[in-house]
């Protein structure tokens, strides 16, 4: 039940949404595509739904090629950012849609949709309409209305996309247990690279319509392929050439070894993390990662000069990923 | 004592609470002056000037050979005009907005030619198009087919005057809906025509219900197009609309007054149907 995509490139006019892309996402597992806003992470979803016709290449579902079959038929199941609610149905009839196309028998009908909406906990929501539901409750009826007809695959774009920040976070913990119980292969697009970290397996970085990098969230981090993925994954510095990552300085009040002079511009309390700005000797600005008790031990003010020693450096050079302690 | 104590808030709410009224008035005011003297009174006068000499003549006048063929030819304009713009009028919108085609923009563009142009001008179009001696009529002569100075004709001229009604109401809300839920039908195994009829259609129903209560009312009131294919023949081709002229024009005041609350009866009809669909649906 995997996903496979050969070369698939993708133009708008003149705009290169996809250019010579491949992928392959392992069956059972939950992927995300990760990117900038006009990256291609979109496009390359609804070239895999089969809602957008590629201009070359190749989607292969389950090892069967599908690139030139409608979406109907390639029993997929597609969750969109603003939900695309049926909004002149009930929440009963939402889920039980796909089911009715496939003119399924009512009794089978009526008890798969309770126990649909059970698994996104919408019981007792069955005869409510969409406008009477919150932005998350409609993203988990639409959910529910994708897994009804038992898709191979499953794909959400954005789809914490529109949700306030707190409901964004239940719902990532939540798609993660249901992704344990259900076991669909399932792709999720996202710019937001700490909701790809959370959630996702495996992740694959797009960006100008290429593939940048894919791996693990731990890979992506320790192991960045390039300048892209190493600022787009996490905060950075740079410093003399050298990619740094701000938990990777070290601060000291007293002069020591290898270590250079800073000026703190400012003192940012995130609660327990604190991040520090300063301004380097040789004019270069960068942060600096510290917790709470790290900062009361060293007793920093604004304005204050103080030593800095950078550990883990990486650098990119001939393509290649050097990193040093 | 106590009562005196409760009373005076109250004696100093109310002036506030009426100079409140007074402000959402005047705007009321006006707008209801307005549509009284424009729409209400006119219309009022037409109902007092039928029924001043009691429903009899009225309904004579009503029951004349004459009157029921202009009924019922009034009725026919309506059932073939509507229903053909309509199905017109959505497919047209849908090819409009969610399709990409060459000339699209010509096609957008000549929707609202019966807008821009005079309908007596329509109607000089229709006999130079349709006309005895022009090519296209003449064919149809020879093929036993009469279309100026007969219904044919006169449906023509009603289908042309009220066709932008429906694709100018079904674009905006196709514009507004996005394809989103028509591609979640799709990726839930619909076919095309399944998702026009269960998610797209009734997405733009008011749309298209707004669509149809205009077309119905300018296929009901059109005079100048009509009028100007159809000779004007009392009885044989000859609308509701163009008996009220005829029979003016022929000093019979009840039988135009008669004919105008037809009219207007049946306009106020259609649009109370629609409003009382649209209650019970929200």
């Amino acid at each position: 039940m995997g996903i496979v995509v050969e070369n698939v490139s993708k133009n708008f006019g003149d705009f290169v949404a996809l250019e010579n892309v491949s992928l392959e996402v392992p069956s059972g597992s939950l992927t995300a595509l990760l990117g900038p806003s006009g990256g291609g992470k979109s496009t390359l979803l609804r070239v895999i739904a089969g809602l957008e016709e590629p201009d070359s290449g190749t989607v292969i579902l389950d090892g069967q090629d599908l690139t030139a079959s409608p979406a109907r038929e390639r029993g997929v199941g597609f969750v969109f950012q603003h939900y695309a609610a049926f909004k002149h149905m009930t929440v009963r009839d939402n889920v039980a849609y796909g089911l009715k196309i496939r003119k399924r028998p009512k009794g089978e009908i009526e008890s798969r949709v309770k126990e649909l909406l059970g698994l996104v906990h919408l019981d007792g929501f069955a005869d409510r309409y969409p406008a009477q539901l919150s932005g998350g409750q409609r993203q988990r009826m639409a959910l529910a209305r994708a897994l009804a007809v038992e898709p191979k695959v499953m794909l959400l774009d954005e789809p914490f996309g529109a949700l306030d920040a707190t409901v964004r976070k239940e719902l990532r913990a939540w798609l993660r247990r249901l992704h344990e119980d259900v076991h669909v292969t399932t792709i999720f697009v996202t710019h937001d690279q700490e909701e790809a970290m959370e959630v996702a397996e495996q992740i694959v970085v797009l960006n100008n319509g290429h593939v940048e990098q894919e791996g693990t969230p731990r890979a992506l981090y320790e192991q960045p392929a390039n300048e892209f993925v190493m600022s787009f994954v996490g905060p950075v510095n740079q410093l003399d050439g050298h990619y740094i990552r701000p938990h990777d300085i070290d601060v000291m009040v007293d002069p020591s070894d290898q270590a250079s002079e800073a000026m703190i511009d400012r003192i940012i309390h995130l609660g327990f993390e604190v991040r520090v700005e300063l301004t380097h000797h040789d004019g270069s600005r960068f942060n600096v990662q510290l917790t709470q008790p790290q900062l009361e031990e060293l007793e920093l003010t604004e304005g204050q000069i103080v030593w800095v020693k950078s550990g883990r450096k990486t650098k990119f050079e001939d393509g290649e990923t050097k990193i040093s302690a | 004592m106590s009562s005196n104590v409760g009373a005076i808030p109250r004696i100093g709410a109310k002036p506030k609470r009426r100079r409140a009224r007074r402000r959402l008035n005047a705007p009321r005011v006006i707008g209801l002056t307005y549509l009284g003297l424009l729409l209400a009174a006119p219309v009022a006068m037409i109902m007092y000037r039928t029924f001043e000499d009691g429903i009899t003549p009225v309904i004579d006048s009503l029951t004349t050979a004459e009157a029921q063929h202009a009924l019922w030819l009034t009725f026919l304009m309506v059932i073939i005009a509507v229903p053909l713009n309509t199905i017109f009028g959505v497919v047209m919108a849908l090819l409009l907005v969610r399709k990409r085609w060459p000339g699209k923009w010509v096609m957008n563009a000549l929707i609202d030619l019966p807008f821009a142009v005079s309908p007596v001008i329509v109607g000089l179009a229709l006999i130079l198009a349709y006309g005895n001696n022009s090519s296209i009529g003449g064919w149809l002569v020879d093929h036993g087919i009469e279309v100026i100075f007969t219904p044919v004709g006169m449906v023509l001229a009603t289908i042309f005057v009220s066709l932008p009604f429906v694709v100018r109401e079904v674009i905006p809300v196709l514009k507004e809906i996005g394809t989103e839920q028509e591609e979640a039908s799709e990726t839930l195994g619909a076919n095309s025509w399944q998702t026009f009829w269960k998610v797209t259609l009734p997405a733009i129903r008011w749309g298209v219900a707004y669509g149809v209560v205009l077309t119905m009312a300018r296929a009901l009131g059109e005079f100048g197009a009509v009028s100007v294919v159809s000779g004007k023949l009392s009885g044989q081709t000859e609308t509701l609309t163009l008996r009220v002229d005829e029979r003016f024009e022929h000093f019979d005041m009840i039988g135009a007054y008669s004919a105008s609350m037809v009219l207007a009866v049946m306009a106020l009809a259609t649009l109370l149907a629609m409003n009382i669909f649209k209650k019970e649906d929200s």
